[in-house]
């Protein structure tokens, strides 16, 4: 379909920080015990694209994501990894591998989209309206702040999510206005070109981009190369091509008329006339009824579409970008959304490897996944959490909605509610933790009680 | 209504009175029955009271003999409808195609494993301050592994190819090869045989026109065309495969499950068929709009063998983006234009038969967006026959240069040379003071009142216009531009309207060789009133949509639209009174896109070969055709 995909995997992010490390970039975090990445890779998988770039920030970690690209999808999907330098932002890291670039339209995703929406879906309407950029747009997740609410107390200051301002014409298909969340602060500033063409937008505050986008390349290519200050697609550039979609300073229309450059001019004649009749027989868009209102002066068309496509509410779509996306999708998979886990639930709605050993009068609830040649003690309750591959987790550990990833010992009498514990750390006796992350190989000492911190090897 | 309106039965089928004629209740009609000429008004229609003086002579109409249904004149020419709308998917079609993907993949693997690049090559770009990265190939599809979640299309063709292998594997190549050889002879001397035949028949029937012709001659166009149809019957004779298929294939009748259940697994696009439907128009096909779109949407990858274009064409139908019969003709043909463009003949295979069986592949996802028009069918046969008819020394890229200029001369010659030649034609009609008519907004009818405006011709007309689309309103919002005098109005107020009219313009989407003419739903009624008031109708098609199929009624072959564009009314939420009824069993929605008119109604067609009275559609039809298709 003349569509390449290039994955955005990140590198070791800020804001995760506590639980991403060197040797666990972002994209490898373990969501249900397979890493972020594997989402995307297989959502793309089963639309049968299996060309892929993946660009990931950092020498290093490209290496660990490309290590284990090779592993796990050898023989199922073509990926070339290609490193950026840090910090370079999304728009550096499509800048550097601009030259890759040879399809009609580049299809964008964010290596740390956990969605079941078809990408297909994105790319339909783009080819639909011929758009120079499509978004995808999701509804923002309802359950995300409630969690928060009940988890209580100290974090009641939390930080304001960054929603999109989003204007959308009536149709719901033409992108008209986009603001991110930092702005939303300030005064929303409106075109009045834009408005005027439209009559009407649609202002919503409940959609949330979801970082897929579909670009046509030429365009893309040539925004990149002009506007070099751009870091972000999210926040320069697809505000851009919003803001400038009715006095285009892209050249959109350049390649068609240089190929009927030397023809005569009696084809000329009947171009026109084709294209009279395929312009009549449409319906115009207010693109169109913009163009040919203030025709005149000039008689390129100098306007350019940017379309949405709005997933439905059924579908399930979050980014994870910060720790309590992480906790939320975690929860999710093995909750909500089990179906994009991959893995076949008991009866119990839960999954036990079977080479588990649990303890006697041990419980598992609903909601849970137990990872193989993990042990656990008598008398433990496990409620909604991820338990990783070979942890040993002693008798009467309470853990709820939590995840805990590989190689991980907790003492007995532990106590862990609403934390992350990265591979390798170790829990002794009567530890409590809430809300908290432990990085990796971290020791809590025994007894000691922590809330809402973020506890790390210095 | 009128009761003026004179019986049907003044429409004798073999003498039919053409031109502007009255019904004159006392006359009988004067000469021989075979005497066409004389049938023919001789005073000025006068009791039309509202028609313009010259309109007696200036509507000078081809005169053309009655037609005859002789079949052994029309029987070579004649193809089975099945033609114009091809079950979804033919089999061999899909094979083909399944192993071509195969193919594709394969070599895309190898071809993308050797274009990796090496790791930690390191590119230069002068624009950007970041610098380039080079490309590390990790992973790298060596086989083509059958993938778990590959989607229900993909194992679908995986079962079919292995299928028609293992029926291939069962004969040897040499025994294929001596039935091939067998077949070849036994049609070798069928050629040969009837070869003769419809020379014999043409010149027959040539005698028979110069007997008449002592008559009042025929038009100068009409005998030359005789001549010319002749010479080439003579020429080249008709392909075995239009005799093979005489008997024409019954369409797929979509209240027959069993036929249906076979359809859909073929299928490309898994849709669910609309469950109300009304009991008469229970064997169209109907789909719910929302499940076809997504699903169309979320496969958008997994149609891999639909080149982009045609896929863009494709939802612009479904979603009404493209509508009216030329624009959809023009559309489908320029994609197929980008799709030879990139096409490339797979090896061990010919140009002209995958070639064929890709178009064939394209076409079977266009019909699942839309039924195709007749004019795409007639638009489609030229394409299948210019591609069977390419020399086979030609390279591939000749043959795709001449398809593409083939298409290219296709739509100036046929739509866009033909507009030019209606409105010549059509313009003659327009004088000074008149009110026109026209209902929807057809392509050529606009041309036409354009092209009159700019002569400098006083006219109004009256825009007539219709629920759910209203394309009414974006022809009125042209001519208005135009700074044409209008009138707006809905179709229900049509016999209010008519008092004024003088003239009434009709586009159609095709016009059938028993001179029905097949348009928009709502046509009919227009023409039926005009009819009823003495205005003449006029209807302006250009001539590749004709077709030889003769229609009595619109039951038999329509589409049907989305049910949901009639029961809601978009913006206008306090009047949706049948939300919530709309699934109940007791509720049909029936959204008819095309009606018939049956050719009583109509005075004139105007076509790219003059002005004709209906009962000439099958003469153009038959002698124009081979001329259509450029055979």
């Amino acid at each position: 379909m003349d569509f390449q995909v290039v994955v955005l995997a990140g590198g070791t992010c800020k804001k995760l920080l506590p639980l991403v490390s060197k040797d666990v970039p972002k994209a490898l975090l373990p969501v249900a015990n397979r890493p972020v990445l594997s989402y995307v890779l297989e959502q793309l998988e089963l639309s049968n694209l299996k060309d892929l770039i993946v660009v990931v920030e950092g020498e290093d970690a490209a290496l660990c994501v490309g290590g284990w690209i090779s592993n796990a999808y050898v023989d199922r999907l073509h990926v070339k990894v290609a490193a950026v330098p840090e910090d370079v932002g999304t728009a550096g890291a499509l800048r550097a591998i601009a030259h890759h670039l040879t399809a009609s339209d580049i299809l964008v995703v964010s290596g740390d989209l956990v969605s079941d929406i078809p990408p297909g879906a994105l790319a339909a309407v783009h080819r639909q309206h011929d758009a120079v950029v499509t978004t995808m747009l999701c509804s923002a997740p309802v359950n995300g702040p409630t969690e928060s609410v009940s988890s209580g107390g100290k974090d009641k200051i939390k930080k304001p999510r960054r929603y999109n301002i989003i204007g959308l014409d009536p149709t719901k298909q033409f992108l008209l206005h986009v603001a991110t969340g930092a702005e939303v602060e300030k005064d929303i500033r409106i075109q009045k070109s834009i408005l005027r063409a439209v009559d009407q937008m649609e202002i919503r505050a409940d959609l949330v981009d979801a970082h897929m986008y579909a670009f046509k390349r030429s365009i893309l290519q040539e925004v990149l190369d002009e506007k070099d200050k751009f870091r972000s697609l999210k926040e320069d550039i697809l505000p851009y091509l919003v803001r400038s979609q009715l006095k285009s300073e892209v050249l959109l229309n350049g390649v068609p008329q240089a190929e009927n450059g030397n023809e005569m001019v009696n084809s000329q004649n009947n171009q026109a006339a084709v294209s009279r009749i395929l312009a009549n027989a449409s319906t115009p868009s207010f693109h169109d009824l913009y163009a040919s209102s203030n025709k005149g002066s000039t008689l390129v068309r100098r306007t350019h579409k940017c379309c949405a496509y709005i997933a439905s509410e059924s579908k399930y779509c979050q980014c994870l970008n910060s720790i309590q996306a992480f906790s939320d999708i975690n929860r999710d998979v093995i909750g909500d959304a089990s179906h994009l886990s991959g893995y076949s639930f008991s009866a119990h709605n839960n999954i036990i490897h079977p080479s588990a050993q649990l303890g006697s009068r041990t419980t598992v609830g609903p909601h849970c996944m137990l990872w193989e040649g993990s042990q656990m003690g008598d008398k433990c309750s496990v409620k909604r959490s991820v338990i990783g591959r070979h942890c040993r987790i002693g008798s009467s550990v309470k853990v709820v909605n939590s995840v805990i990833m590989d190689h991980v010992t907790i003492g007995d009498g532990c106590s862990i509610q609403g934390s992350v514990i990265c591979s390798n750390a170790q829990l002794q006796e009567r530890s409590v933790l809430k809300d908290c992350q432990v990085g990796a190989g971290f020791v809590i000492t025994a007894g000691s009680e922590h809330k809402g911190e973020s506890l790390a090897r210095k | 209504m009128d009761p003026r309106r004179a019986p049907r039965t003044v429409s004798d089928p073999k003498v039919r009175k053409v031109g502007f004629f009255t019904d004159p209740p006392d006359r009988s009609l004067p000469g021989p029955p075979n005497h066409p000429i004389s049938s023919f008004p001789t005073s000025p229609p006068s009791t039309v009271d509202n028609s313009p003086p010259s309109a007696g002579n200036s509507l000078s109409p081809v005169m053309i003999p009655p037609p005859r249904h002789s079949s052994s004149i029309l029987s070579p020419l004649r193809r089975d409808p099945p033609e114009f709308f091809p079950l979804p998917a033919s089999p061999t079609a899909s094979t083909t195609f399944s192993d071509d993907v195969a193919s594709t993949m394969k070599g895309r693997g190898v071809a993308a494993a050797s274009s990796s690049l090496p790791g930690g090559l390191l590119f230069d770009i002068a624009a950007s301050s970041v610098p380039a990265s080079g490309l590390t190939t990790v992973s790298v599809v060596n086989n083509l592994p059958i993938e778990k979640g590959g989607g229900v299309a993909v194992e679908m063709q995986d079962d079919q190819s292995s299928r028609s292998k293992s029926l291939k594997e069962k004969t040897t190549k040499a025994e294929r090869r001596a039935l091939q050889e067998a077949q070849r002879a036994a049609k070798a001397t069928a050629k040969a045989e009837d070869g003769k035949t419809p020379a014999a028949a043409s010149g027959a029937a040539a005698s028979v026109k110069s007997g008449k012709s002592v008559k009042p001659p025929p038009s100068q166009k009409n005998d030359s065309a005789a001549l010319a149809a002749l010479e080439k019957k003579a020429g080249d004779r008709p392909p075995e495969k239009d005799r093979k298929k005489e008997v024409p294939q019954p369409r797929m009748q979509f209240d027959d499950k069993s036929r249906v259940e076979k359809a859909k697994r073929r299928a490309v696009v898994k849709q669910t068929e609309a469950r109300n439907r009304v009991e008469l128009f229970r064997h169209l096909p109907q789909y719910e709009r929302g499940t076809q779109r997504t699903e169309l949407q979320s496969k958008f990858f997994e149609l891999d063998p639909v080149h982009p274009a045609v896929y863009k064409v494709g939802l612009q139908y479904l979603y009404g983006d493209i509508c009216g019969s030329n624009a959809r003709c023009i559309a489908m043909l320029q994609a197929f234009q980008e799709a030879i463009k990139d096409y490339s003949t797979p090896s061990e295979k010919t140009l002209a038969r995958d070639l064929t069986a890709k178009i064939g592949s394209y076409l079977s996802f266009l019909i699942e967006c839309r039924p195709l028009s007749i004019s795409m069918g007639n638009a489609i046969r030229f394409l299948k026959n210019r591609i069977a008819k390419l020399p086979l020394t030609l390279s591939e890229l000749e043959a795709k240069a001449t398809l593409r200029s083939d298409i290219d001369r296709f739509i100036n010659e046929k739509i866009i040379l033909a507009d030019k030649v209606i409105v010549k034609h059509a313009v003659t009609k327009i004088s000074d003071g008149d009110v026109l008519l026209t209902y929807g907004s057809p392509s050529a009818v606009e041309m036409v009142l354009l092209h009159a405006h700019e002569l400098g011709k006083q006219f109004r007309v009256v825009v007539v216009d219709s629920r759910p689309k209203l394309e009414g309103q974006l022809l009125l919002h042209r001519l208005v531009g135009k700074g044409i005098n209008c009138t707006y109005t809905h179709v229900n107020a049509i016999s209010y309207i008519m008092h004024e009219v003088t003239r009434v313009f009709l586009g159609a989407s095709s016009v059938l060789s028993n001179g029905t003419v097949y348009s928009k739903v709502g046509t009919a009624c227009v023409a039926m009133v005009a009819h009823a008031f003495r205005v003449p109708v006029l209807v302006c098609c250009e001539a590749y949509k004709f077709h030889e199929r003769v229609q009595l009624d619109s039951l038999c072959s329509n589409e049907l639209g989305d049910p949901d564009v009639i029961s809601k009314i978009h913006g206008r939420e306090d009047i949706n009174f049948l939300d919530g009824s709309t699934n109940s069993e007791n509720l049909q929605l029936l959204n008819l896109i095309y009606d018939a008119t049956p050719s009583d109604y109509i005075s004139m067609i105007i076509t790219d070969y003059g002005m004709v009275p209906p009962t000439s559609v099958p003469v153009i039809v038959r002698d124009y055709r081979r001329e259509h298709l450029w055979i």
